[in-house]
């Protein structure tokens, strides 16, 4: 028997909600705070919440020191392009599996996760080394490539399971009416998957976007995206909270404001198949 | 035109062969209904001829040109699917417009084709819906346009009416046998409901694991079925069996008798037994009499009129022109 919401459970869930989410936000929230105040602000014990003076100096400074523009078109780029190119390869893909599995369809599925559970730094050495003998290390087309490779797990899983909820029927009713293999693809089976592609792509540009240890271990300075713009302010400058609280948030304002415009379909994509 | 010829056609899925070697005439022009129990092959076989599946073996010949490796968009088979398989994302009008613009058609051709359609259809105040908008009926109704407008050789209909309500299946019963009336183009038709069968078909193809049990029109597998699977599988309610000494004494190992070929009455009669459950349906009155000796109720159909109750003992008498012989391989005695 399902229980009872009563208006007092109803108010402690939704308290408990708005706590925990508030749990969750307040890092971001603090590094915000702190962009806005004066180095000594920033360190001051005990630490200023609101009522502080709000400057913003430090967001000039770093602007001055570094070319934010560079770093935030390279994110755009290896972000968007990985995450373009992950679901060029993985819509076909994830086709064949879902709409005609083999035998061993299950196992291939298994192994492409399995190679998430790999420490990444494992195979540092030789993607090191294929970049250099390629030429590809500091570009943004290596980069590119290494991003989208790791999260193309990600990507056919996904829309593995999106494609799976499209009945088979539709498909064949296509290929009775007509429709060559690309027809099908494009002009059925991708607007009626338009919602799990959609969600596809957000996760995976925010996942690529976050990406730190590809990003800083192969770029150096021409193809660095935000994440090394971040890190260039924290090792050697490390006690200027304010100027790398003011780096960090304009690092992830692009990706907070994607997030919070697309958060229905993130939310719908993520659940996707689970709820019925 | 519309004349499918199969011969000697298998398929396997991996080591089960659910179709062993198969051979099967269809006639341009003729309503041909595939039924059987679930799992019988039936829908394999459609979608073999259809081209969804390959065949192992044999070939598949349709009007007079091989078509077994040929896909199944050029077949000239229109297919109306289950699920109606309706493409969600698009309007009625593109539903049904959805084959023509596979194959090329300009636009004027192509909204002339869907209006037509459409007014055989019922159809013209919903082109501009999604099918998500519509009723079971109505999105049965899109599938079926979807299928006329490509103008095929036959129809293919893969269990067409079992999403529909009860009221309605004898509806769209109704409208697809007279669609095939007016445009007397080849149809093939898979169900599992032996009514379905008997009231739209031309002809019967009883199958039974892969295997054709029989062919023939309605009233010959009423009439004359050549074994005892199509004779319990056809008309309903279901033919009664009598094993035994009931049977021997027509030289039978089974003799079978439909409940409407069986008299009942209070005081004498061949059999004697108990009544168990009656039902009166007005029109019809449905006794399920217990005879010692059988081991299933049987089922006796009478007029509307009859008054029997549970317990009162009856004498059952069948029409000794009526009765079906078997031998102990379940096969027709003449």
């Amino acid at each position: 028997m399902a229980r009872a919401v009563t208006p007092r459970r109803k108010t402690i869930n939704t308290l408990a909600a708005w706590a925990i989410g508030l749990l969750i936000f307040f890092p971001i929230l603090w590094t915000i705070l702190t962009s806005f105040k004066t180095e000594a602000q920033a360190i001051s014990d005990p630490p200023v919440f609101l009522f502080f003076d709000w400057t913003l100096e430090n967001y000039a400074v770093v602007q001055e020191r570094s070319d934010y523009m560079r770093f935030l078109w390279n994110s755009v780029i290896i972000a968007g392009g990985s995450t373009l190119l992950g679901i060029v390869i993985g819509v076909p893909a994830a086709w064949s599996m879902a709409f005609v599995p083999s035998k061993r369809t299950k196992d291939i599925l298994m192994w492409m996760l399995s190679t998430k559970m790999l420490p990444a730094v494992g195979v540092l050495y030789p993607i090191y080394l294929l970049f250099i003998k390629l030429g590809l290390l500091d570009t943004r087309v290596g980069l590119t490539l290494v991003l989208m490779l790791i999260n193309l797990p990600i990507i056919i899983w996904m829309l593995y399971t999106y494609f799976k909820e499209i009945p088979g029927e539709i498909l064949e009713a296509a290929r009775m009416d007509g429709a060559t293999l690309k027809e099908e693809i494009l002009y059925i089976l991708t607007p009626m998957a338009v919602p799990g592609i959609a969600s596809t792509l957000l996760l995976n540009i925010i996942l690529a976007w976050n990406e730190a240890f590809w990003t800083l271990n192969l770029t150096a300075a021409k193809a660095a995206p935000l994440t090394a713009f971040i890190a260039s302010y924290s090792s050697p400058e490390g006690l200027f909270y304010a100027k790398l609280s003011a780096a960090s948030t304009m690092a992830i304002a692009p990706i907070l404001i994607l997030g919070w415009f697309s958060q229905k379909q993130l939310v719908r994509g993520l659940t996707f198949g689970a709820v019925k | 035109m519309g004349q499918i010829t199969l011969n000697q056609i298998t398929k396997s899925f991996g080591d089960v062969q659910v179709i062993p070697p198969l051979d099967l005439q269809i006639n341009d022009g003729e309503f041909v209904v595939f039924v059987g129990p679930s799992g019988c092959g039936k829908s394999t076989l459609l979608r073999l001829i259809a081209g969804l599946e390959d065949v192992s073996s044999g070939a598949i010949d349709i009007d007079g040109t091989d078509a077994t490796e040929i896909p199944p968009a050029k077949r000239g088979l229109a297919m109306v699917f289950q699920s109606y398989a309706l493409y969600p994302h698009m309007s009625v009008r593109k539903n049904i417009a959805f084959p023509l613009r596979m194959a090329g058609l300009d636009k004027a051709a192509q909204d002339a084709k869907v209006d037509a359609a459409a007014k055989v259809l019922n159809l013209t105040d919903y082109l501009d819906r999604r099918p998500g908008q519509l009723s079971g009926g109505q999105r049965q109704r899109v599938a079926i346009g979807r299928a006329i407008v490509r103008e095929p050789a036959a129809f293919l209909f893969d269990e067409p009416l079992s999403n529909l309500d009860a009221a309605l299946r004898v509806n769209m019963r109704l409208e697809i046998s007279e669609l095939h009336q007016s445009l007397k183009t080849t149809m093939i038709y898979v169900t599992h409901d032996q009514v379905e069968a008997m009231t739209m078909a031309d002809k019967i193809v009883v199958l039974q694991a892969g295997v054709i049990e029989q062919v023939g029109s309605p009233l010959e597998l009423y009439h004359t079925p050549r074994n005892r699977f199509v004779a319990g599988f056809i008309g309903s309610p279901k033919m009664n069996f009598f094993m035994g000494a009931f049977a021997s004494e027509y030289n039978a190992a089974t003799i079978g008798v439909r409940p409407e070929h069986l008299s009942v009455s209070h005081t004498d009669g061949k059999w004697s037994g108990k009544v168990g459950v009656s039902e009166h349906l007005g029109s019809d009155t449905f006794l399920y009499v217990e005879v010692d000796g059988v081991s299933e109720p049987v089922t006796v159909r009478s007029t509307g009129e009859v008054g029997f109750r549970h317990g009162d003992t009856v004498h059952l008498t069948p029409d000794p022109d009526k009765i079906h012989r078997f031998d102990n391989q379940g096969l027709r005695i003449q």
